[in-house]
């Protein structure tokens, strides 16, 4: 995995509650055996005026023009402001790809849908809960402010506004380790071989159709 | 000390190791796999040198991609082919417990077949890389969706790494009324909650009117407890579980069988344990559903009009209705009842086990279509599901009656293969989301219960079943 530590970046407006992974990832892209390339089609629906396949050269699409994402102020962004409930609905990982693929490494919401939380971090991206005030006051700053940037440092758990203003965000102390060190979790838990093993001998007793 | 939850006590139960900071190592019992969200786990396995753990845990089967009809010609689309043909050579590399190759017997929606197998049971922890896995908590399982990441995580160490979840009780007591099904319960509740009124949450679901649904009707709540938000929707097992387990090809036999029971018994929310959230809502009170709008949210019973933003305060809320009229083609005011559709979809792991196709084949019988319907389609969960109905005669019904009748799959519920909506066209849904594009760009989903669909079939628009 990424690691995560610190990032200056542009910040983009998706000012819509409750956007489910159908609408960050269609379901065509989900044909791919990769992890890799969904960028290009991040919420194809809405940012092309076509109809999006898998593999097609998105460079000569016509481009929805009212589509934040394509407005000139908002090319490079790296953070995504967004509504409550981001990410509602599929488990899809693809969306947590695609939006990665794009080039977003922090996303700064009311809340999320809990896979999808869970999958941004598994990704390198940092999923940032901020309340609904502070959500509200980066929208207005960030569409009044052409070229409207960010600094989030995740060891200091904090977010710094242009203005100089900082807001702190919780991060579960396991999460931000594994986020800032880009660990792999598998290896990690594998150090856990031997718990697992007991576990399943008592389990295996308990429950032993489970075992057929 | 407060006694524990049936949340508790399935979370407890699987704890394998616990961090300072309440992040636990949790042990999985059954894993499902399908085509969509498991070639980059597989292949991660790969690239770091991995086997799985306990290839026995898995159950797998492709069904997101497969065709509904036209089998002998094989999966025509050569993408959706390769996926299929990935999961193929995956599971012959590693083994499963239970794999059903494209057009198997016994193929279907994984969430339909990983019950009619006995490979669901009461107590288990059942993940898949498929957010509805929450059906499987109707049989008193913990079970949720988890992303690709998780599903490579599960598969190389047999444990997913998780923070427990609060606890919320919805209560549904009383009687439905006639007419009135599981699927309204679900939406009903939605309607109340809200999309993310479930974040956070595991919910439990009890109360007289759910004690008293079937089997399938508690599948169909479950299902749709992640529409809510919530990732796991559980109820407690009882005889009807038992009752529906029994004999099943993977279920517990001869001295196993009643050691199981006896331990599935015991699954049940302790009387003094405490919900960090309780709802209650009426059996009496809930109409058939019907949802107007772009989230399963925006849903009103059908003697209901849409909604007018300009009497919505809340700024936010207000935008998401104008947005949803717009992209549905509704005007605010309209009656329910006026609103007509294109075409007709029965299936879905929502909404395509027996007792929803003959729930479904009740309101058909005798019956034809509207000619003003472009296609009215009946999917069956799985091959077994197909054959019992067609030995029930159900099949003749539907097709005398105008109805394709095809072969199992996910279909239009997410439209990856061929079944899918035109811009514009209108469909009378039993699946479980009317997001934007979802059952093909441009689509309007309406969500409703698989005999509400028929008699808007038959209507050419939607109408009370009640009155039918």
């Amino acid at each position: 995995m990424k690691a995560f530590t610190q990032l200056n970046g542009l910040a983009c407006p998706i000012d819509r509650a409750n956007i489910d992974t159908d609408a960050i990832i269609p379901k065509q892209f989900l044909k791919s055996i990769k992890r890799s390339g969904f960028g290009p089609y991040l919420f194809d629906e809405w940012r092309y005026q076509d109809h999006g396949e898998p593999g097609m050269d998105c460079t000569h699409r016509p481009l929805n023009a009212d589509f934040v994402l394509n407005q000139p102020r908002y090319q490079g962004a790296q953070i995504m402001l967004a509504r409550e409930n981001f990410g509602c609905g599929s488990s899809r990982e693809h969306a947590p790809w695609a939006i990665e693929d794009y080039g977003f490494r922090v996303i700064i919401a009311p809340s999320y849908a809990d896979i999808f939380f869970n999958n941004c971090y598994k990704n390198g991206m940092l999923p940032i809960v901020a309340s609904h005030e502070v959500v509200d006051k980066l929208f207005k700053a960030c569409l009044a402010t052409e070229g409207y940037r960010l600094n989030v440092d995740l060891p200091s758990q904090t977010v710094t506004l242009p203005c100089g203003e900082t807001f702190t965000f919780d991060i579960h102390p396991t999460s931000k380790h594994n986020l800032l060190n880009g660990l792999d979790e598998i290896g990690l838990t594998l150090l856990h071989a031997d718990k697992i093993k007991a576990f399943e001998a008592k389990h295996k007793v308990a429950q032993p159709w489970l075992f057929a | 000390m407060a006694g524990k939850t049936l949340y508790d006590k399935l979370w407890d139960s699987h704890v394998v190791h616990e961090d300072a900071d309440g992040t636990c190592l949790i042990y999985i019992d059954r894993h499902l796999v399908h085509e969509v969200t498991s070639p980059q786990a597989f292949e991660g396995l790969r690239l770091a040198g991995r086997k799985p753990w306990r290839p026995d845990t898995l159950v797998a089967n492709p069904d997101h991609n497969t065709p509904t009809k036209n089998w002998e010609k094989g999966i025509e689309d050569p993408i959706s082919r390769l996926q299929v043909e990935t999961l193929d050579s995956n599971i012959k590399e590693t083994g499963a417990l239970v794999y059903f190759p494209f057009k198997h017997a016994n193929q279907g929606i994984i969430h339909v077949i990983g019950p009619e197998n006995g490979t669901t049971l009461p107590g288990m922890t059942v993940v898949c890389g498929d957010s509805h896995t929450s059906t499987h908590g109707a049989f008193g399982a913990l079970a949720h969706g988890i992303g690709t990441s998780e599903v490579e995580h599960v598969m190389a160490t047999q444990t997913l790494i998780a923070k427990k979840s609060k606890r919320l009780l919805v209560l549904v007591n009383g009687q439905l009324g006639v007419g009135v099904t599981a699927k309204d319960v679900a939406l009903a509740v939605i309607g109340k909650i809200g999309t993310a009124g479930g974040n956070g949450f595991a919910i439990e679901f009890a109360g007289e009117v759910i004690s008293a649904l079937s089997m399938e009707g508690r599948m169909t709540i479950c299902n749709m407890a992640i529409e809510a938000g919530a990732r796991a929707g559980i109820i407690a097992p009882d005889e009807k579980t038992a009752a529906y387990l029994k004999g099943r090809q993977y279920a517990p036999k001869a001295a196993d069988w009643d050691k199981a029971v006896a331990y599935w018994n015991t699954l049940v929310t302790d009387a003094d344990a405490v919900f960090d959230s309780i709802v209650e809502l009426k059996g009496a009170e809930i109409a058939p559903q019907v949802t107007w709008g772009t989230s399963p949210e925006q849903v009103l019973p059908i003697n209901g009009r849409v909604p007018d933003p300009a009497q919505e305060h809340d700024a936010t809320k207000r935008t998401s209705i104008e947005n949803a009229l717009k992209y549905m083609g509704l005007t605010a005011n309209t009656p329910i009842e006026d609103i007509k559709l294109d075409k007709i979809f029965i299936g879905s792991c929502t909404n395509s086990r027996i007792e929803d196709l003959r729930a479904a084949a009740v309101v058909a019988k005798g019956k034809k279509v509207a000619s003003s319907i472009q296609l009215a389609m009946v999917v069956p969960g799985s091959g077994q599901v197909k054959r019992m109905a067609e030995a029930e005669g159900l099949d003749k019904i539907f097709i005398e009656a105008g109805f394709e009748w095809r072969e199992p799959g996910c279909s239009m519920c997410l439209a990856m293969n061929a079944d899918r909506l035109s811009p514009g066209e209108r469909c009378a849904s039993t699946s479980n989301r009317n997001f934007e594009g979802r059952q093909g760009q441009g689509g309007r989903t309406h969500l409703v219960s698989p005999a509400m669909a028929v008699a808007a079939a038959i209507a050419g628009h939607f109408v009370d079943v009640r009155s039918v």
